[in-house]
């Protein structure tokens, strides 16, 4: 096989670090939660929580951190821009949404609640 | 009945770099990203779009009844079961099929867990309060992104199963074949872990 035994070794210890890091980080996400950041503030630190914690599986667990494969990172490459055009798709069709909702999206007050006040 | 032997299958190919299996395992696991971007985006587009107050507006915390409780419980059941199938390839590439398969064993084990759990303390409930697709955007998401991932868990579980028993023969035959096929299964149950990290603040605490 092509690992030895001892990088095998090497590997299982940073299966338990990656393992102890997304525990800690699952308790942090529930209690950060908890807390009431302004604006998208509680949006963006529980996604940054989940991406950092999504690269530690697919670095270490999925071994991405020791692929040498260029097929493998071209298709990756792909897929993530293709992914990033998907969830920009809310975005562009912001000037489709009925209006009463983009005063929800992007206000705090809401011409239903705040009488049109904005 | 004559067999095909599939090339590469252990020696990496000279254009790609790597054993056949684990480049079709990437470029499905591409696919699945795009399934699950398009339900996320989805689910982007109908919560910034929704109202903000009146019937149509987004549900809070206390309308939506899931409980972080049972979300954070079944989402450390998953990391260890990441662990486990990590274990389980680590194992076999120590030419050690038993602990191997007991890993395996546990990683299945753990799955079906998850599986219970979602149903007798979160589907079911829901179903019998009301709170059912229809009722309202959130939950029509709610079912439709769990309810996939939960698809998914069981396609592991029926994956997982065939390894450990019927799929393991292939050990004696060719055991790096059998390990590279582990490590392509592992592939899935990881992004498998991977989708839900997203998916328990997303749903369960925003």
């Amino acid at each position: 096989m092509s690992d030895a035994h001892a990088d095998i070794s090497k590997h299982v210890k940073s299966y338990i670090g990656v393992f102890l890091a997304l525990a800690v980080l699952t308790v942090v996400t529930v209690a950060i939660s908890r807390v009431h950041f302004s604006g998208s503030g509680n949006v963006i630190v529980a996604l940054a929580i989940a991406a950092f914690k999504a690269s530690l599986v697919a670095a270490i667990f999925m071994h991405l951190k020791w692929e040498k494969s260029p097929s493998i990172w071209w298709s990756l490459v792909i897929c993530a821009m293709f992914f990033l055009f998907l969830i920009l798709i809310p975005v562009l069709a912001v000037g489709d949404l009925p209006p009463q909702a983009q005063h929800g999206m992007w206000d705090v007050v809401s011409p239903a609640a705040g009488g049109g006040g904005h | 009945m004559s067999v095909a032997v599939l090339p590469y299958t252990v020696k990496p190919h000279p254009v790609t770099g790597v054993y056949s299996g684990k480049l079709g395992t990437w470029l499905f696991l591409a696919s699945e990203v795009m399934l699950f971007g398009a339900l996320f985006s989805a689910y982007v587009l109908l919560r910034v779009g929704a109202p903000a107050t009146g019937p149509a507006a987004w549900p809070t915390h206390d309308q939506t009844h899931l409980s972080w409780k049972i979300g954070g419980f079944n989402t450390l059941v998953l990391i260890v079961s990441s662990v486990t199938m990590v274990m389980a390839w680590a194992s076999l590439k120590m030419n050690n099929l038993a602990k191997g398969r007991m890993y395996l064993g546990i990683t299945v084990a753990l799955a079906f867990v998850f599986i219970i759990v979602k149903l007798l303390f979160e589907y079911i409930p829901k179903f019998n309060a009301g709170h059912t697709p229809s009722h309202n955007n959130f939950f029509a998401l709610y079912f439709t992104l769990t309810g996939l991932h939960a698809l998914h868990i069981i396609g592991g579980i029926v994956v997982i199963t065939y390894f450990i028993f019927p799929g393991s023969t292939l050990w004696r035959k060719d055991p790096e074949y059998y390990t590279n096929r582990i490590e392509c299964t592992g592939l899935y149950w990881h992004f498998v872990d991977l989708v839900w990290i997203f998916l328990f603040p997303v749903l369960y605490l925003m």
